[in-house]
């Protein structure tokens, strides 16, 4: 085929989109492997100055993070021989594992909560959206405007207020506190979300289902939820990242039990100097649950809005 | 199986009388047509049977029992929506099970499978039945559609335009296989369209509806051969009812301001002069376009005529209707 087309780009274009796209993915790209890079580097090439691309990777970083330590002398050292292969690469610093640290458990947190708060926002996010789009509400767009409101101001704005409150109801550093919050935070952007999603969906599918003989409940679970997975994936990775990267309440309201690891990581930083290759190390570990989350719905992501079987 | 009863039955969209006042009774095993342009009431008439929209006044009774308050799943009808609607996620064969497999119906796995076999074999879509419901063409979806409707056998069947989509042949085919399904099931129908030749060919009664108003009920013949209105006269017929001034052809009814003639109302050979304009061959019939006293009138001649446009026909009116100025007929 010659000449100009609509549809197909010229092969000119397509290496320049190509290269656009390249080095826009390559822009993004670099924080990150520097990240991960850094979590294997050794204690040293962390902080060389020019940064060493190639070096010899190490699980240093990866072992500081997850225990705690203590100096010995060495006839203590000597006395007790490594058992394991982390416990050589902490001998050879003069060092002894003195138990595990705290990044597993703060990591379990933020899963608990993140994935928690995320599960919430969007069954009930679902739901009012659906009672949003189908149902005659009365002062729905003023109801639909207030949801949308409590998105107008940063959410730290009111910082203080819910700091009393859940210090008055016992919330303070408590999962529940948490999930309560962050679902709290998150449902606007829910709600906003699956009601565009569900408008799209032709309400003749329900009325079908209902004349083959479901209640309008079955039919929102078995005709209605089907089609909205696309917004429901899309939606659920929003609320995700939002909950999962949340540092200001986090470092406010949780101290202990509940703490998650964004305000962890930093901390770990203060354990015998700068240690680089840890914070990258549980940066690293961090960032797999939302990656790993987001592969997983990404088919949902990209297969769009489905192309739907009514007659316009 | 059963009768529907609509008596008095009302609706609104906003300032917009979409029924006034409609009472129709459409006898068990009977097949009723709907006839009507855009805006008459058809589509709100079958959803409010349907139990999709509430009526604002009045009353449903299907098989006796009054149903006004029920959902559309405890009144047990069956619809063909004009749009498809099938459901995108799902498979042809998943759309023809799904009314089977719903809590009202509860159909062992088995009677399913042969349910649907059967009814895609009728429809002619055995061999899409693992296709996604997107990928087919319009025809197909409407088939699958009207299969969703017949693999339960529910108490009324209601049909918005089922066949508006689907090509002659298939039409034509299926036209048959419906009347079959009908007569042989001794099913009820409520049915919608626009196409006459359905209307004439199917329906054992006819409603008219007028602007939300039923106007008139009969059997096909009767609607044609006795219509009530001018409006209810032009419903049917091909070609359409020619309408001309009432003292055209001399003598008139007091009150008569239209006259109506259908092609077999106006006998050729004798009368008045008039002058073909135009002839056209159709096969099995030739239309003939005639000039009347400055009127255009077309009528119906014998398949093998040797009129050329400009010979002159003589014409006059047989048993014609006569309408006053209301449109109502007054002989």
């Amino acid at each position: 085929m010659s000449g100009f087309s609509i549809t197909e780009p010229s092969r000119g274009q397509k290496w320049i989109a190509g290269l656009l796209v390249a080095g826009y993915a390559l822009i993004t790209i670099l924080p990150l492997i520097w990240i991960v890079a850094t979590g294997f580097k050794s204690s040293a090439d962390s902080i060389a100055y020019p940064p060493k691309v190639f070096f010899s990777p190490t699980l240093e970083g990866y072992v500081n993070l997850f225990t705690t330590q203590t100096r010995q002398t060495q006839e203590f050292l000597a006395a007790h021989p490594p058992q394991t292969w982390y416990e050589e690469i902490v001998h050879a610093r003069g060092l002894v594992i003195a138990g595990p640290s705290r990044f597993g458990e703060r990591f379990m947190n933020s899963v608990i909560i993140g994935f928690g708060s995320t599960f919430l926002s969007v069954s009930l996010g679902t739901l009012a959206a659906y009672a949003f789009s189908r149902f005659k509400v009365p002062l729905k767009d003023d109801l639909l405007f207030f949801v949308l409101s409590t998105r107008m101001m940063p959410p730290i704005a009111v910082a203080i207020p819910i700091f009393l409150m859940f210090r008055a109801l016992g919330l303070s550093d408590t999962h529940a506190g948490m999930i309560l919050l962050y679902t709290a935070v998150n449902l606007s952007l829910a709600v906003w979300l699956l009601k565009g999603f569900i408008d799209e969906i032709p309400l003749e599918y329900e009325e079908a289902a209902l004349i083959d003989g479901y209640t309008r409940f079955q039919a929102f679970y078995k005709v209605v939820l089907p089609q909205a997975a696309t917004g429901i994936a899309s939606t659920a990775i929003f609320c995700l990242i939002f909950a999962w990267n949340e540092y200001a309440f986090a470092v406010l309201l949780t101290s202990g039990t509940a703490q998650t690891a964004p305000p962890f990581i930093p901390t770990i930083i203060g354990v015998g100097g700068q240690d680089w290759p840890a914070v990258a190390a549980g940066a690293t570990i961090f960032l797999l649950p939302v990656m790993i989350f987001t592969i997983l719905l990404r088919k949902h992501l990209l297969r769009g809005i489905t192309f739907g079987a009514v007659r316009k | 199986m059963a009768e529907i009863e609509l008596s008095g039955i009302g609706k609104s969209f906003g300032d917009t009388v979409a029924l006034d006042a409609v009472t129709l009774t459409v006898p068990d095993g009977a097949f009723m047509v709907l006839l009507g342009p855009t805006g008459a009431g058809k589509t709100t008439t079958l959803r409010i049977v349907a139990g999709l929209d509430r009526p604002d006044a009045g009353e449903v009774r299907i098989g006796g029992t009054a149903v006004t308050g029920m959902t559309p799943a405890q009144r047990n009808v069956a619809m063909v929506f004009q749009q498809y609607s099938l459901y995108p996620h799902m498979s042809v064969r998943e759309n023809l099970a799904f009314p089977l497999k719903s809590p009202l119906l509860r159909t062992p796995p088995d009677r399913i499978a042969r349910k649907v076999q059967e009814v895609a074999e009728t429809l002619q879509i055995a061999h899409k039945l693992d296709n996604r419901a997107t990928t087919l063409s319009g025809g197909e979806m409407q088939r699958v559609s009207i299969g969703r409707a017949l693999v339960r056998n529910p108490a009324v069947y209601l049909m918005d335009e089922p066949l508006s989509s689907l090509d002659a042949k298939l039409r034509a085919d299926l036209r048959i296989e419906l009347k079959n399904i009908q007569a042989g099931s001794g099913a009820t129908f409520l049915y919608v369209t626009h196409d006459q030749i359905e209307a004439m060919t199917m329906a054992t009664h006819v409603g008219v509806l007028d602007r939300g108003r039923l106007v008139q009920i009969g059997s096909p013949r009767e609607i044609y051969e006795d219509p009530v209105s001018l409006y209810a006269a032009s419903r049917l017929g091909q070609p359409r009812i020619n309408l001309l001034p009432a003292d055209l052809f001399g003598e008139r009814p007091p009150g008569a301001r239209t006259i109506g003639l259908r092609p077999e109302q106006i006998h050729q050979g004798e009368g008045a002069d008039s002058t073909v304009t135009r002839v056209e061959h159709l096969g099995d019939q030739t239309r003939l376009h005639l000039s009347f006293l400055g009127h255009d009138l077309i009528t119906v001649t014998d398949a093998h005529t040797g009129l050329r446009p400009g010979d002159t026909v003589k014409i006059r009116p047989e048993r014609p209707f006569f309408f006053d100025a209301t449109g109502a007929r007054v002989h």
